[in-house]
């Protein structure tokens, strides 16, 4: 037990200090005093049932996307579609919500735009996801390109399926829509906080407890920790690798949940971007644990948020450069904590025969 | 149909390919001594913002041109650092180092020049006739010095990996860096030599892109280092065949620039953008698998 908190906690208490002490020189780079900088951040977000409901709804799409890189990764997969899979998956959840009667209760519209969603987030993963496991060709250079391609495609569905001034799409039936958190909490009130919120923290603790538990969940772990074994074994290593993939693509889909579905009730470009490169921080900071997954996405929405509150005074870019430096940190401080904190090893290294192959899930996080 | 095959075509491809070409050049060079660099997207783009951040300041594109390399050399190495000493995935550390440069030079077009999109115009270099003629065209691309020295850097790439003593090392760190650590060879210091080496090469792509533009934009590298990366997986991590793959991509791009404006005010136009990448993902499914490969890539001499 101690060993573990000396191996997971301690990289994230010495990173997240110091990211706060980068947030100050940025601040004083600025020409802020950054103890009046980081009260000002604290302020706009733990300081006020407001700004706590807006650390909340910042936070939700992260967990999706958190939870998302997460599984890929338990496959040695580096899911960096995100972004692509969940811009043209809200796209066509939206519209698949927008067209649905407005008598439709709840019960029946939600899962329909959700599971419309998670679908096509799917089906846009599926392109490195094939490549990756038919053909060995690594699914970040194609995760990209993909990315790219839904990058041009989104504005041309917008000019020829919704006609060329529309920037948004329709407003979706109120079925579809998730009520904002105030209706139970009044406190919240202003605050964009969805139901996705709690939706999203069921999500990671079911996702999580299915790759863990599950047959399924089992073998993508093992696929990525052993893919010479598991092959030798008689698991369908592709199969798997492709299973991963799409789930993961699904799972980011979901965010639409917080943005569309529970936020603005429409789409319009640009929603909900940025979320995907977030998830690949939360899944670092979550090192692996359900738990881990939804702090760290708060910790993430804390960030955005802070960021909108310093704008004025600190441009909100330099919680995104927060961002990827906390990446490395928690990267090279777990290292470290591991090196000097020896895991028990059940099975010894197993020969790496290519980069593509090697026990990913375990080395990037190592 | 004649503005396709034209000397202006040739000048708009080779413009293009310039970029491309070197993130490709500085991706071969840091993967053929083992290190897996998707890292060169943000290499690119901080090349650019240096280059015009520095220019700004001192109205001189050399001084520029300086900058951006040694900008790029720090990263490249940074990387390095991570990946070769403090041993974290290297993966993990280029993601890390895109988003870095994404965030970073943002916050510094809002710290310059209190601007989120974009920098104010710059006077890059200016050689060769003025005109729009095709040939005019074509020799100011030929006559700008950031594209003889990506040109040098194309010719002298195989030369060196082949020929030289660094370049047989920077080999064998990446086709099997515990034989070449049993005879002796420094891997982590040959790696980081090869990394200084990609990174300026890479940060030179970056200058040239912001030259040409005459101005920084933000976000402005738009997946240029990772479809370098693709020409490199293509080509084998061939310094030869990469450029002549990162050239393909330049004559699409050039394609896509002059079909649009026929396609201009159509629908089409979204869509021809895709060109590129939809080229590129269909390369890279039908090319035969990972040949070419280095061996060590990713790998370390010592656990």
């Amino acid at each position: 037990m101690k060993g573990l908190r000396a191996r997971v906690l301690l990289p994230i208490v010495l990173s997240i200090a110091g990211g706060v002490l980068l947030f100050n020189l940025i601040a004083f780079a600025f020409g802020q005093a950054p103890a009046a900088a980081l009260r000002l951040a604290f302020e706009g977000t733990w300081g006020t049932p407001y700004g706590l409901g807006q650390v909340l709804f910042k936070a939700t799409p992260l967990l999706f996307t958190g939870l998302a890189f997460e599984i890929a990764l338990r496959a040695g997969l580096f899911n960096i579609g995100a972004e692509g899979q969940l811009a043209l998956a809200s796209l066509v959840g939206a519209l698949v919500a927008s067209r649905l009667p407005a008598s439709l209760p709840m019960p029946i519209a939600l899962p329909i735009a959700l599971a419309s969603a998670a679908a096509v987030g799917a089906l846009v993963a599926f392109v490195p996801a094939i490549l990756r496991a038919r053909r060995g060709v690594h699914e970040i250079i194609t995760a990209i390109m993909v990315n790219r391609i839904v990058d041009a495609v989104l504005p041309w569905t917008f000019s020829t399926v919704l006609g060329s001034a529309s920037l948004r799409t329709a407003d979706i039936a109120p079925g579809a829509a998730l009520p904002r958190l105030d209706r139970v909490a009044p406190s919240l009130a202003g605050s964009a906080a969805s139901f996705a919120f709690p939706l999203a923290v069921v999500t990671v603790f079911v996702g999580m407890a299915l790759l863990e538990r599950t047959r399924p969940g089992r073998e993508i772990r093992w696929v990525g920790l052993r893919p010479e074994a598991c092959r030798a074994e008689g698991i369908d290593v592709e199969r798997r690798l492709l299973l991963a993939m799409l789930l993961s693509g699904a799972i980011a889909a979901l965010a639409v949940s917080s943005t569309a579905l529970g936020y603005k009730g429409y789409y319009e470009l640009g929603l909900g971007a940025g979320a995907g490169w977030s998830g690949i921080a939360v899944a670092m900071l979550g090192r692996g644990k359900a738990i881990g997954i939804v702090l760290a996405a708060i910790f993430l929405g804390t960030l955005e948020q802070a960021g909108l509150v310093v704008n004025a005074r600190v441009p909100k870019e330099a919680m995104d450069v927060l961002e990827a430096t906390l990446i490395v940190l928690v990267a090279v401080a777990s290292r470290v904590a591991s090196r000097r904190v020896p895991v028990a090893k059940d099975e010894p290294e197993s020969p790496n025969d290519k980069p593509v192959s090697t026990p990913a899930s375990e080395e990037a996080r190592s | 149909m004649s503005s396709i095959l034209s000397l202006g075509m040739l000048a708009e491809s080779l413009r293009i390919a310039v970029p491309y070409t070197c993130a490709a050049i500085g991706g071969v060079w840091a993967e053929r001594a083992g290190v897996i660099q998707i890292g060169l997207e943000g290499i690119l783009l901080t090349g650019a913002f240096t280059a015009v951040a520095v220019t700004h300041a001192t109205q001189s594109p050399t001084l520029g041109l300086v900058a951006a390399i040694g900008a790029g050399v720090l990263l490249s190495l940074g990387h390095g650092q991570l990946t070769e000493r403090a041993r974290i995935h290297a993966v993990i550390s280029g993601i890390a180092l895109n988003l870095l440069a994404l965030a970073a030079t943002r916050m510094g077009l809002r710290a310059l020049y209190d601007s989120a999109s974009n920098s104010p115009g710059i006077e890059a270099f200016r050689f060769g006739p003025t005109g729009a003629t095709g040939g005019a065209m074509l020799l100011r691309v030929l006559l700008d010095p950031v594209f003889f020295c990506a040109l040098a850097a194309v010719a002298a790439t195989p030369f060196l990996l082949r020929n030289t003593r660094f370049g047989l090392r920077v080999r064998a760190a990446g086709e099997n860096p515990v034989a070449a650590a049993s005879v002796g060879i420094s891997v982590t210091r040959v790696r980081l030599s090869a990394l200084v080496v990609s990174g300026a090469i890479c940060a030179l792509g970056g200058a040239h892109l912001a030259y040409d533009q005459q101005r920084f934009e933000s976000g402005m590298s738009a997946g240029r280092g990772f479809i370098a990366l693709a020409a490199v997986v293509v080509s084998g991590w061939r310094a030869g065949r990469a450029a002549l793959a990162c050239l393909a991509f330049g004559v699409l791009e050039a394609l896509q620039i002059v079909l649009q404006d026929d396609a201009r005010k159509t629908a089409i136009g979204d869509l021809i953008q895709t060109l590129p990448y939809v080229a590129t993902l269909l390369v890279l499914a039908l090319a035969p698998r990972r040949a070419g490969s280095p061996e060590g890539l990713g790998k370390h001499a010592t656990e």
